[in-house]
């Protein structure tokens, strides 16, 4: 029985890093909202963060369930303090300018799309069923992501500039992604999550084409970050989760 | 109502092409773009659409300040959809205004450049989470409140746009509306933002209507053309009329203490505003007036490579194709 | 030169067999954009199966003075509609 209590406490901790990483990452979106360059991608915007949101409802809500302590996803989105947290430091890193928004995006995206399909596969129906629709719209996010990496790339002198700014600032945060841990490698061996490790190979063949088309050239060598997945971050996270979490940390008591 | 104090423009032309036209509007027919229509016509119609739009944009603003503080995951969808919505609206006005000849990046600079107005009432602040149930309770309730008369008007593609802007309007309110009630049901707290989101938000949401119109010139000519299908007054006192006992239901008190039940003209008598602090705002002396520009021009100015830079390769893709064939 | 996106004419397919229908326009830098541009502005509510873009500057629209000479004839042409044929009760329903 030990070893069974102890997998559900992985798997909560592996459910909370999808969930807080799409949490983290559709709020992120969401601040553009009324300030993106032109109409047309405000709304595109918005569309990819109610994804993004909703694909957080999912995983939480299974996270609180698998829990088994009453606590739903919006008492993990809103009452965790940020060493709780298990996102990806990627998707904590700020807007910026709308280039590097959109390259956090796609290299987010290249990993997100094989990891799902892979957790579509999961022996945990609950878990299958949660990436495979999340899959079809994330399928959408990265062909969109990645066309305009490459429009954007290949366009103008100034254009191209700020994508290989923001490729070169953003890449040391991509190395997490594919790494695994202690948690990772045992939900991997249950059969119930995939190991980040095994997308790599995925992801640099999407990220290489991608980029090679975009004229964009990739750091080498680049010391990469961790300690998100683990609850270590960036100081970013607590200025987000300070304006998310306030309502409900002023005011424990109210309904919303 | 999100187009104030539109000005027609005169109109200078052949009497006999404008009875025609008129007769073509008082049998209920639409003008479509590429028709003849008069000038004073034309130009009414770019500057109502494109105020109109300018203020859905401009109005993505106040709510938007509140969808990263959003108390739950479903009220920041609901939000966050709700805004999207907006810009959609804005989208489809936009290109309404297009199909008579002036360009959305021409609009957009008139709306920069201060030449075009936007609705008073988005230069009011959002303070308080209830701020985001008045919105759509009381703003989004003004706005239909003009616009479904509107999907009437004689303009074909403005007439389209309002239709399918009142479809997707129907939930805006409700949605205000909800969140009113969590939060007048709510703890003592709640209660007090809820009193304190009315209070700021009834006096602006009756400005949306504009000033008394009844012997404006603009406006009889508007109305001649069915550009403007009700008086300001009229749209001003139906409100009222729906919104106090909606207030009642949820236990919240009107901030006019001169309102009450008038048995002989079966409406509600109540307070006009203060017009010289409308006059202000749409001067651009309102609280957020200065926001909201720098917001919007920040938006332009930052979004310009990108925009250049799509294009720069769309004609690349366009000349690479033309060499392949 | 203008980097103001050209205007594209979406239509849009609701249901399987039916026809795509108009239902509004949008900004792109090219087609495969305005296509993409099109997913997200018109179909936010489940509208479509299928999507078509049509920049604006080449569509070719019949001119209103026209209307009557085009249009009218076809008013006259009394013998197209069903109910111009009898058909005797006999047969039953056709």
């Amino acid at each position: 029985m030990e070893t069974v209590v102890d997998l559900d406490a992985m798997l909560f901790e592996g459910l909370c890093r999808m969930g807080d990483t799409t949490l983290v990452l559709g709020h992120r979106v969401s601040e553009w909202c009324g300030h993106a360059p032109v109409l047309e991608e405000d709304i595109a915007l918005a569309n990819m963060a109610l994804d993004l949101i909703g694909q957080t409802q999912l995983w939480l809500g299974l996270a609180g369930e698998v829990e088994g302590k009453g606590r739903d996803a919006d008492m993990l989105a809103f009452r965790r303090d940020a060493w709780e947290f298990r996102n990806l430091l990627l998707v904590e890193r700020p807007n910026g300018d709308f280039g590097q928004t959109l390259m956090r995006q796609f290299l987010f995206d290249a990993w997100h799309q094989p990891m799902l399909k892979a957790l579509e596969g999961s022996n945990d129906p609950r878990i299958a069923e949660i990436a495979a629709k999340a899959g079809r719209e994330v399928a959408y996010h990265l062909e969109r992501s990645a066309d305009l990496v490459i429009r954007l790339g290949d366009g103008t002198a100034e254009s191209h500039k700020r994508m290989q700014t923001a490729l070169d600032r953003l890449w040391p945060y991509t190395g997490e992604m594919m790494t695994s841990d202690a948690t990772d490698r045992a939900l991997s061996e249950a059969g119930v999550m995939a190991a980040p490790d095994t997308i790599r190979p995925q992801w640099e063949a999407v990220v290489g084409e991608v980029l090679g088309e975009a004229t964009l050239k990739a750091p080498e060598g680049a010391y990469m970050h961790k300690g998100g997945k683990q609850g270590t971050h960036s100081e970013h996270l607590g200025h987000m989760l300070a304006t998310m979490q306030w309502l409900q940390r002023a005011y424990p008591d109210a309904k919303w | 109502m999100y187009a104030q104090m539109v000005k027609s423009e005169a109109t200078n032309e052949d009497p006999e092409k404008l009875a025609a036209f008129q007769a073509r509007i008082d049998a209920g027919e639409k003008i479509e773009p590429k028709e003849w229509m008069p000038e004073g016509y034309r130009k009414t119609l770019i500057r109502q659409i494109g105020q109109h739009a300018h203020s859905e944009i401009v109005g993505q603003l106040p709510e938007g300040n509140w969808i990263t503080r959003a108390p739950t995951l479903e009220r920041m969808a609901i939000l966050l959809a709700k805004v999207q919505d907006e810009a959609g609206h804005g989208l489809y006005l936009y290109c309404a205004a297009e199909t008579l000849g002036v360009s959305r990046d021409e609009l957009t600079e008139a709306l920069l450049s201060g030449k075009m107005k936007y609705s008073s009432i988005f230069n009011y602040p959002t303070l308080n989470w209830a701020d985001i149930g008045a919105v759509g309770w009381l703003v989004d309730g003004a706005a239909i409140m003009n616009q479904v008369p509107l999907q009437r008007t004689s303009f074909g593609p403005y007439s389209r746009a309002m239709i399918r802007i009142c479809k997707e309007e129907s939930f805006h309110q409700r949605q205000g509306y909800d969140i009113m009630m969590k939060m007048a049901q709510g703890t003592p707290e709640q209660k007090a933002m809820a009193q304190d989101a009315l209070n700021r938000f009834w006096y602006p949401s009756l400005m949306m209507f504009g000033p008394s119109d009844k012997d404006s010139v603009h406006s009889a000519q508007s109305m001649a053309w069915k550009i403007k299908i009700n008086t300001n007054d009229e749209l001003r006192q139906k409100f009222v009329d729906q919104t106090v006992p909606q207030a009642e239901y949820l236990g919240l008190t009107i901030p006019d203490p001169e309102l009450r039940w008038n048995e002989e003209k079966g409406g509600y008598d109540f307070s006009e505003p203060d017009w010289s602090e409308f006059f202000e705002v749409i001067k651009g002396n309102g609280p957020c007036n200065a926001e909201r520009m720098e917001a919007r021009q920040k938006a332009w100015d930052d979004g310009a490579w990108f925009r250049e830079g799509l294009m720069a390769h769309a004609r690349k893709r366009a000349a690479a194709k033309v060499a392949a064939e | 030169m203008s980097s103001e996106w050209p205007l594209w004419e979406i239509f849009i397919r609701g249901q399987h067999g039916l026809n795509h229908r108009h239902v509004g326009s949008l900004h792109a830098p090219d087609a495969e954009m305005a296509v993409k541009h099109a997913r997200d502005v018109y179909t936010r509510r489940n509208e479509g199966v299928s999507i078509w873009v049509v920049p604006s500057a080449a569509i070719t629209a019949s001119s209103p003075s026209e209307k009557g000479p085009l249009f009218e004839p076809s008013n006259s042409k009394v013998y197209r509609p069903p109910t111009f044929f009898d058909i005797p009760e006999e047969v039953g329903k056709m």
